[in-house]
């Protein structure tokens, strides 16, 4: 976001207007810039459109590398780097590896999903969005229209006309 | 939209709440001055805190001569404490992770709460490892890493190792699926907040705004999540009973081991949720939130736990006289009617006959019961790793090396003192965090509040019709 760019807002009491509202919307062609809540809705993600998350894939990649990390790891370092006799068992003693191979499946499964969720949400520790409204977070459900897509009248007829509690415009950057 | 409830389900959260009542609720209490109860609380924890850290210290100085260890009993009090604090940080992630994939509601009233336990219990549980090493500034070598020592690389066959892999594990992922789950809720206290208070929530809540799209990929990551700590949580503990099961010491050497120990594991988790929750519950005015209805749940849990725990010391006993064997034989006799029969028989009664109260309904819905009975468990569950680790290494082989082994004001300290360590982060926690989950409580409120479920619903009429609309799109 590197231009400013002018943002109309309306704020909702319940998410079940808000879902309304969205379907008038959707019928009426207007672009939604983005829908903010307390929570999460179910059934709003079809109506704007929002795809599938793909961090699941991302996080089956992960887990592979954790894999195939503790396990070739294990084999290198017991076959080829050092390999020691324990208890007169083979070097490569498979089942043996089974346990430290799972726990980093998962240990980088999760820091690597974790990480990419918040590279992908434009999140982390230090970063300050902005925040349209303090009661977002609360108790207020909101949709905002960007102006340039949006024109200021008809933005503000459809919110009065879905039952919106409040209308504002912010300038954001 | 979830499903329509089953009216016979009961309402998770009582009180009529909207929303905003929610976010009061729930957020206040990091924003008042700390009550006395709180207080008094922090102070005691934190001179049992003094206590561990002089007393680890002492050991770290003087060496592991300070405990009462001998050539027989080589593991006291120390791993005791180690796998009954591990243990106990497994509800909480089965709290969030299993019944999120069960699809079990009343789990957000607890989750929270249950969740930084569990960090904090391995937190706890952790320490004692590392200072059982004796050389404690040697400890970076259990760490695999190209080395100058040869390269000498950490003994990946040993299940002590695998126990290293599986306990960091643990708490990561732990750590990373509380917090994420904290950061919409730390947007809330933020977006309340003013001047510096308001700085650090800001940073503690990473800029989270409630974007659909941040929602849709937060239920996705928690889900996956949760996918993953579910077989992890059954490793864990899987992989500690591993540190008994693999060696040769009869008593020891049993396959029951690793589901014995999950089950153990999971009914003294809950067992300290209830401890935790019941006191909390209180002090915070959280009795809407975490109802008489959350507290029975866990109490099914805690039934059905401890009876396989129970089911579980009779297989084992069995199982020693069917072998045939006799090592197996004594070690199993030696255990029961041995120079710790006490401890014995203190386990027995505090996992396998006391849970057996709570098939009574009313007794499960009892708090001052569930209180006396949460900590008789705990006290079991300590009892039954005593048992299994210094009794069955008290009488060894050769009769001439039998042994009797009682702590030192040291053990005794440390251990007392790891339940000041966990207390004091504990309360810490309630005072910066909400305990219960404030968008996960709002998610679910449309079809587990009172004021829509359960036989005093008043808007289950008009909801359902909501609801009709919305499906159908």
């Amino acid at each position: 976001m590197s231009d400013h760019k002018e943002v109309i807002y309306g704020l909702y009491n319940d998410e079940t207007d808000l879902l309304k509202a969205v379907k008038t919307a959707k019928k009426d062609h207007m672009e939604i810039m983005d829908v903010y809540s307390p929570f999460p809705i179910h059934g709003l993600d079809p109506l704007l459109g929002l795809e599938e998350s793909r961090l699941h894939i991302a996080g089956f990649v992960y887990g592979m590398i954790g894999t195939l990390t503790a396990f070739l790891g294990m084999s290198w370092i017991f076959t080829k780097n050092w390999p020691i006799i324990f208890g007169g068992k083979p070097y490569w003693s498979v089942p043996a590896f089974i346990p430290i191979t799972f726990e980093l499946t998962v240990l980088f499964a999760a820091i690597g999903m974790v990480v990419t969720f918040y590279i992908v949400c434009g999140l982390g520790p230090g970063v300050t969005n902005v925040y349209l409204d303090d009661r977002i977070t609360d108790d207020k459900f909101c949709i905002a229209f960007d102006k340039s897509e949006v024109s200021e009248a008809e933005a503000k007829s459809f919110f009065e006309h879905t039952g919106a509690s409040e209308v504002n415009i912010k300038t954001i950057n | 939209m979830s499903a329509p409830v089953s009216p016979i389900r009961e309402p998770l959260v009582t009180g009529h709440k909207t929303y905003h009542q929610i976010t009061e609720d729930l957020i206040s209490p990091t924003e008042k001055t700390p009550s006395l109860a709180w207080v008094i609380g922090f102070i005691i924890s934190a001179i049992f805190l003094g206590v561990f850290v002089f007393t680890v210290l002492w050991t770290i100085y003087q060496g592991i001569g300070t405990w009462n260890l001998n050539r027989t009993v080589g593991w006291g009090w120390d791993i005791t404490n180690f796998v009954w604090w591990v243990g106990i940080g497994h509800a909480g992630t089965l709290i969030s992770a299993i019944l999120l994939i069960f699809r079990q509601k009343w789990r957000t009233g607890v989750n929270r709460a249950a969740e930084a336990m569990t960090i904090f219990a391995v937190i706890c549980a952790g320490q004692f490892p590392l200072i059982h090493m004796g050389r404690i500034w040697m400890g970076f070598f259990i760490f695999p890493y190209p080395n100058t020592r040869g390269p000498l690389w950490p003994n990946f066959n040993s299940p002590l190792l695998w126990d290293v892999f599986a306990i960091s594990t643990y708490f990561t992922v732990s750590l990373l699926f509380w917090y994420t789950g904290l950061v919409p809720d730390f947007a809330t206290v933020r977006d309340r907040a003013k001047g510096i208070r308001k700085k650090i929530y800001n940073f503690l809540s990473f800029g989270w705004t409630g974007s659909a799209k941040h929602w849709q990929r937060w239920e996705s990551l928690s889900l996956i999540l949760a996918g993953l700590s579910t077989p992890l949580v059954l490793s864990v503990h899987t992989i500690v009973s591993f540190d008994f099961a693999t060696s040769v010491i009869p008593g020891w050497h049993t396959t029951i081991f690793p589901p014995y120990f999950v089950a153990g594991a999971i009914f003294s988790g809950f067992a300290m949720v209830q401890t935790l929750m019941l006191v909390t519950r209180k002090v915070l005015h959280l009795e809407d939130y975490i109802t008489i209805e959350h507290i029975e749940s866990m109490n099914k849990v805690i039934l059905l736990t401890g009876t396989i725990v129970g089911v579980a010391y009779i297989t084992e006993l069995f199982i020693a006289w069917y072998s045939g064997y006799i090592y197996e034989q004594f070690a199993f006799f030696n255990r029961v009617f041995g120079p710790y029969w006490w401890s014995y028989f203190g386990m027995m009664f505090c996992n396998v006959v006391s849970p057996q109260l709570y098939w009574k309904k009313s007794w499960r819905r009892n708090m001052i019961l569930t209180f006396f009975l949460s900590i008789v468990i705990n006290i079991g569950m300590w009892f039954e790793r005593f048992v299994i680790i210094a009794t069955t290494l008290a009488r060894d082989y050769l009769p001439s090396s039998w042994s009797y082994y009682s702590p030192t004001w040291v053990e005794i300290g440390i251990f007392m003192g790891s339940l000041g360590l966990f207390f004091f982060c504990y309360l810490i926690f309630t005072r910066v965090a909400p305990v219960v989950a404030v968008a996960e409580i709002k998610a679910i409120l449309k079809t587990s509040g009172d004021q829509y479920a359960g036989k005093n619903a008043v808007h289950a009429h008009s909801h359902d019709d909501e609801h009709s609309e919305v499906d159908a799109h």
